[in-house]
């Protein structure tokens, strides 16, 4: 890191929110080009989503998944911060609110399926 | 009563003649980092160039870069700083340096003038004095930034500043916002106009430093979202 | 080098991908369950004019988006400005949205050649 000596926690989200998106952004082109082959070349389709399979891809998968949400949370945080005049305690508190609906929603969804 | 000897390094800017980058200063029970300045300036280098007024924080120009943190050094005791017994001094970031921890602050205040960071009157010396409700939301707003003390302490932590040469940077926009709040001044569309330009208030990120380093503890990055919520309104308002 | 007009474009089109974001998550956890397959993803999306719009919307946004986003990371941290910086951004707008109209065109209503 260029300046390790004025990192915080906002610093820190801001570079994580920075590079999952550059991230996306890249990935974004690779994602199309493969989906397309639905149209073009069904076979190739067929065999890069083989390539799931394999457990380095699946762990590349993972990185991509937590960048998208880390991303999207992110962006919902600094949409709240940005528009939202709350004060800090709200804002804590919305939060929270947030996370426990999502572990209850999603705890929902892992058992629904 | 010394306390031993401090290990001082200072980022001076190259001269024509090596000048001395590293000294020992006497180490005080009591001691700012602008007091350890000063003692290099008057008992080992005289031609170091700093700079200082008051000395009690309220003039704003004696802040540098400590260990890459900027601060104002009047009022920060050596010992928060210390890393073991060693400190690095600096001029401030993101402003040209004119001699060793000098730095030209001309950029910062014309930011501030172009973030419309001035008086817009709308009355004479013949109106009535306005009478101002203190409990008032906007008020309450307008004061959160009236202590700023221009030292540009948020202007060099800030990133966002260092890789946009057109961002207007926190302290001007915090004063833009604080104007934009004040019903004593007449400026609404001018502020908005000129926070809504290339380098406005939109190009700020978010990510805190302005708020964390500054030392009047104000929170420069809640009034640049006062005025991107402000200027979304006016989006939305009158379609620009 | 983000006016209003940018700003507010790359903050409305979060917003109206946020809930796609959480449709495409349900998606994949549900689909990557048993593993992938071509015929798998085209029999959920062929001639479906709902995912069409679903990930129609998706790609429009994130080619506004995704252009926004890398015009500001490559001015500050690459130096690109003025009308390089303007084209570039152009760019990748365009190309974002002309591979992805591609993608959702593929999976929705084209007549694959090889199928």
């Amino acid at each position: 890191m260029k300046t390790p000596a004025r990192a915080h926690p906002l610093w820190v989200a801001f570079i994580v929110h920075r590079v999952s998106g550059v991230g996306l952004a890249l990935f974004l082109p690779l994602h199309f080009w493969v989906l397309a082959m639905a149209m073009t070349d069904p076979d190739r389709l067929d065999g890069f989503l083989h390539l799931t399979e394999n457990s380095v891809v699946k762990l590349a998968e993972v990185g991509l998944v937590f960048g998208l949400v880390v991303h999207m949370f992110g962006g919902l945080r600094l949409m709240a911060l940005e528009w939202l005049p709350w004060t800090p305690s709200q804002k804590t508190l919305a939060a929270m609110a947030v996370a426990i609906s999502f572990l209850i929603a999603g705890l929902f969804f892992m058992k629904a399926i | 009563m010394t306390l031993g000897v401090l290990k001082v390094t200072l980022e001076r800017s190259a001269g024509l003649e090596q000048a001395a980058t590293v000294f020992e200063v006497p180490a005080y029970e009591n001691q700012t980092v602008l007091d350890v300045v000063s003692w290099v300036q008057q008992n080992a280098d005289p031609t170091l160039s700093y700079r200082f007024a008051c000395r009690v924080g309220m003039c704003g120009s004696c802040a540098m870069m400590v260990n890459g943190v900027p601060r104002w050094t009047c009022r920060t005791h050596i010992s928060k700083v210390l890393d073991g017994d060693a400190v690095t001094i600096g001029p401030l970031r993101n402003l040209p340096v004119i001699k060793d921890l000098v730095v030209d602050m001309d950029p910062f205040f014309d930011k501030w003038v172009a973030a419309e960071g001035v008086h817009h009157g709308a009355l004479t010396r013949d109106d009535p004095i306005e009478a101002i409700d203190e409990q008032s939301d906007a008020r309450v707003e307008a004061n959160a930034g009236i202590e700023c003390i221009n030292c540009s302490v948020c202007y060099a932590a800030c990133d966002t500043v260092t890789s946009n040469a057109d961002y207007l940077g926190p302290a001007a926009l915090q004063r833009a916002w604080t104007l934009l709040n004040d019903t004593k001044d007449d400026g609404r569309a001018a502020i908005l106009d000129a926070v809504s330009d290339k380098g406005g208030c939109h190009n700020c990120h978010s990510m805190g430093s302005c708020t964390v380093y500054c030392p009047n503890d104000l929170d420069p990055m809640s009034a640049i979202a006062g005025l991107k919520r402000e200027t979304a309104k006016s989006f939305f308002k009158m379609g620009r | 080098m983000l006016n209003l007009r940018l700003y507010m474009l790359q903050r409305i089109t979060a917003l109206l991908m946020a809930p796609l974001v959480l449709g495409h998550l349900a998606v994949m956890i549900y689909a990557i369950q048993g593993g992938l397959s071509t015929g798998e993803i085209l029999g959920r999306t062929q001639g479906s004019i709902l995912w069409f719009l679903f990930y129609g919307t998706f790609v429009f946004a994130v080619s506004i988006h995704g252009a926004i986003g890398l015009r500001t990371v490559l001015h500050e941290w690459v130096g690109l400005k003025g009308t390089a910086l303007e084209a570039v951004m152009w760019i990748i707008g365009l190309g974002l949205f002309t591979l992805g109209a591609r993608a959702v065109w593929a999976v929705t209503f084209a007549q694959g050649l090889g199928a």
